[in-house]
């Protein structure tokens, strides 16, 4: 995979002279608030192969379009990274009209960007020439237009953004569904006729599977390929997954994830809101870590408005987090090992800390899940009177021992080593490949962890190891996953200790966020892999795009490949080993 | 006489003291009611955010089993109680009404949470479905967004309490004639109900018609314009 030249190993994204190695095809973006580079769509292939083979930018995070529909443009935007060297992305926007929009397709070279571009066309229409696969992953196959375009408006449409004049002032309610004609979410396109229509959904789902099993034997006996249904409604496919699995006997040939079970048009409704309105909605994204989605989003918008956060509401977030990191990886460990057959048990167990750290945010912030609870340029409030304590008494006495407790019970237990060890191992090359993040990355043995490699926040302040696996199997997931929450345990023992007095929030209270036209892309570590937020602003006080880069979706990608030749039962698990939460894979 | 002979003894019926202790009259409604609510079945069925909180009033803290309700069966067919836990979306709500028909009866609904019972936060949304309820007929109604455990109790208390004052002769399900199951919405251009199917065809006809008028007006020079699939109706 490297053939990157050893000086560029460790580039950085400011160092690469994009315009000056590819005159013609590259030009600096000039737009205000804006970075990186623009590339002609003719030439984005051999850019982006560039990037990865010779520049060693082999991480494609994001991609992502953008409807500039004034200007007529559908834009995709590629945030690249060097995972050797840390540090920044490398930006690139590629443009096309807005009718019939095409672009070539980066799938070929990132095998990360295939989910990436098939949200792309579901919610977009861009068209991606050399995607092998370019169907409709969080709509159904059939659904009338492309419901992310600036130009397309939804059942219950009332103006473009919020605050709605209907509304406010005044505060009057109103029914929307009183409004529709069908007293519900639902419009057609003119001229549909129940009869001039035919269901077309799941077939070409099915399509795509392999059926011919002829040829192949199972020790000396022909057998045919079987496909069959893994959810939505099942109950170890953590929410509304499902997954199509073409099999044969008890091995799996193909698997193809669908997904959108869940797809409650998070960022369709985040355009329309303000930019402090879209806070509480990333809440519940990912809902087991409210907390790292609401900074991560946060400093998105406080890139763009270039806004000052006080020492201790840094302090604060980095205390929040690290909590929601602990227990959202004993959530995992529980929830693991139901998908080893240990039902219910462990994860009782890991539920105890976890309902002590919710005390603790409910107390903080009003609410035990959707905390809402950071603002731009700070918190929304203060711990209250005794907090700090119980947040010690964690930090020091109760999470060390429960970690020593996990590790005593089940590190060394014979089922879980027998049914993790070598199961489902996914190589450095390949977890870079498809743009997986966070534990799994680093269980394949890439040392990159954002709050090392760019540091956000204060974290460059505490003294904390990036968790490593060898071989990137269930089992290194597993311990990466136990090695990290001891880390955040360190972290948090810091952070309480150095806890300064002063202010939580620079500026006053507000009930409008002023964000200068521009793009920001803001990303976080979250317990799943990289957060990231990537939003336009145009200077009002809506954000013009807003995208959520969702570390469980593009993980998913991975699964397919790493179930394939392994059994029904390792499905489960290996799904489990990636942490997802449907929430914020469909958003 | 023990607690639960108490609760459901009839006080108009002597039972002679001798086998009082062996004995109970009472009535059916009484006795149904009491065995079913305090073993009601949910179903281990988790749509989104809200699921969290089911899970968590499951979990040692809240202890549902105190109410008879830890046994969550992942199969409809061994359930008494859908709790809808989070979002419905369009893309599942075939599966959620499936799921449904699917129950034996006597079955019940709880709308958990802000979507579930209407839409919630996410409600305009184009692929959320304002409220389980437009599908489904719904027993209990929990607020919040997500209810808290506590909350969550509360609604399951209150179910019982609305199991408790059923009478066998009145429930629907035991009514004379087969209950019709309810029909699956299905995946089109958007979410069709079948029970609109009236409504959708008088639409494509008024529809129909006003191109038909247009056509007549307009001189055959100017053509209707040939429109992408415009968004709202
Ligand atoms: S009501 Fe709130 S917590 Fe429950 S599913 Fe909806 S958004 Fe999530």
């Amino acid at each position: 995979m490297a053939t990157a030249e050893l000086s560029n190993l460790k580039l950085k994204a400011e160092d690469v002279k994009l315009h000056e190695a590819f005159p013609d095809a590259v030009s600096v973006e000039t737009r205000k608030g804006y970075s990186g580079y623009t590339v002609k769509p003719k030439h984005l292939v051999e850019v982006a192969t560039a990037l990865r083979d010779r520049y060693n930018f082999k991480f494609l995070s994001a991609a992502t379009p953008v409807h500039y529909l004034e200007q007529g443009q559908m834009e995709m935007v590629y945030h690249l990274y060097n995972l050797d060297a840390g540090g920044g992305a490398i930006v690139l926007h590629a443009q096309t009209s807005h009718d019939a929009p095409v672009l070539p397709s980066l799938t070929p070279i990132f095998p990360g960007a295939d989910f990436q571009e098939r949200e792309a066309w579901d919610l977009y229409g861009i068209k991606f020439t050399g995607h092998p696969n370019l169907r409709r992953i969080l709509m159904w196959e059939g659904f009338h237009g492309h419901p992310m375009r600036k130009d397309w408006k939804e059942a219950y449409f009332e103006q473009d953004s919020k605050p709605y004049d209907t509304r406010w002032p005044g505060g009057q309610v109103h029914r929307v569904e009183d409004k529709n004609p069908f007293g519900n979410n639902v419009a057609y396109p003119d001229g549909f006729t129940l009869e001039g229509w035919s269901e077309e959904s799941d077939r070409t789902m099915y399509d795509a599977m392999p059926v011919d099993g002829k040829g192949l034997t199972t020790e000396g006996m022909q057998t045919d390929y079987v496909t069959v249904n893994l959810g939505p409604q099942h109950p170890s496919t953590h929410g509304v997954l499902r997954l199509i699995v073409t099999l044969d006997g008890e091995t799996i040939v193909k698997l193809d994830p669908v997904m959108g079970y869940l797809h409650r048009n998070h960022e369709k409704i985040g355009e329309r809101n303000t930019f402090i309105q879209n806070i509480p909605f990333t809440d519940r994204l990912d809902y087991l870590t409210p907390m790292c989605n609401n900074h991560g989003y946060v400093m998105a918008v406080e890139k763009l408005m270039g806004a000052k956060v006080p020492e201790r509401a840094e302090y604060l977030r980095v205390i929040m987090d690290e909590f929601t990191r602990v227990a959202s990886h004993l959530w995992w460990i529980g929830f693991f090992l139901n998908d080893l057959g240990a039902f219910f048990t462990p994860a009782l167990y890991m539920m105890t800390e976890r309902e002590m750290i919710l005390d603790v945010f409910e107390a903080t912030a009003g609410s035990r899940m959707m905390v809402n609870y950071m603002r731009f340029g700070g918190v929304s409030r203060d711990l209250p009177p005794g907090a700090l304590e119980t947040l010690k008494e964690l930090a020091f006495e109760r999470l060390p021992r429960k970690i020593d407790e996990i590790e005593a019970y089940l590190t060394d237990n014979e089922i879980v080593r027998s049914r993790c060890i070598g199961v489902a191992a996914l190589s450095a090359a390949d977890a870079i490949g498809y743009s997986v993040s966070g534990p799994i990355l680093r269980a394949a043995g890439v040392p990159y962890d954002i709050r090392k490699a760019e540091p956000y926040g204060i974290y460059d302040r505490f003294d904390f190891n990036i968790a490593l696996g060898q071989t990137g199997d269930l089992f290194d997931r597993y311990k990466v996953r136990v090695f990290e929450a001891r880390e955040s345990v360190k972290i948090l023992q810091q952070a309480l200790t150095q806890l300064p007095e002063g202010e939580i929030l620079s500026g006053k209270q507000q009930y409008q966020a002023r964000v200068p036209a521009g793009e920001a892309y803001g990303r976080i570590e979250s317990p799943k892999g990289e957060l990231g937020f990537y939003t336009v602003s145009n200077g009002k006080p809506n954000p013009y795009r807003y995208h959520v880069r969702a570390p469980s979706f593009i993980n998913l990608t991975s699964l397919g490949k790493a179930c394939e030749g392994w059994k029904v039962a390792d499905v489960v698990a290996i799904l489990g080993s990636i942490d997802i939460v449907l929430g914020e894979v469909d958003r | 006489m023990s607690s639960i002979a108490k609760e459901l003894a009839n006080p108009d019926i002597k039972v002679p003291a001798e086998i009082e202790g062996n004995l109970i009259v009472t009535s059916i409604d009484k006795i149904y009611n009491w065995s079913r609510r305090n073993s009601l079945w949910p179903m281990l069925f988790g749509l989104a955010c809200c699921a969290i909180e089911m899970i968590c009033t499951a979990a040692a803290r809240f202890d549902l089993s105190r109410f008879g309700m830890e046994v969550m069966r992942p199969s409809a067919r061994q359930a008494d109680l859908m709790i809808v836990s989070g979002t419905v979306t369009k893309k599942m709500v075939p599966q959620i009404v499936r799921l449904y028909n699917q129950m034996p009866e006597p079955k019940y609904v709880m709308a958990m949470g802000a979507c579930a019972s209407g839409g919630g936060p996410f409600k305009d949304g184009y692929n959320v479905v304002s409220g389980i309820d437009k599908f489904l007929p719904v027993d209990v109604y929990v607020p919040g967004c997500p209810p808290t455990p506590q909350a969550l109790l509360h609604g399951l208390i209150t179910l019982q309490k609305k199991i408790d004052s059923q009478s066998i002769r009145t429930v629907r399900w035991y009514q004379p004639g087969a209950e019709e199951p309810i029909p699956v919405p299905i995946l089109g251009p958007d979410l069709i109900d079948p029970r609109h199917a009236g409504l959708l065809r008088q639409r494509a006809a008024e529809q129909a018609a006003l191109v038909e008028q247009a056509a007549l007006v307009a001189a055959p020079a100017v053509e209707p314009a040939a429109t992408e699939p415009p968004a709202a109706g």
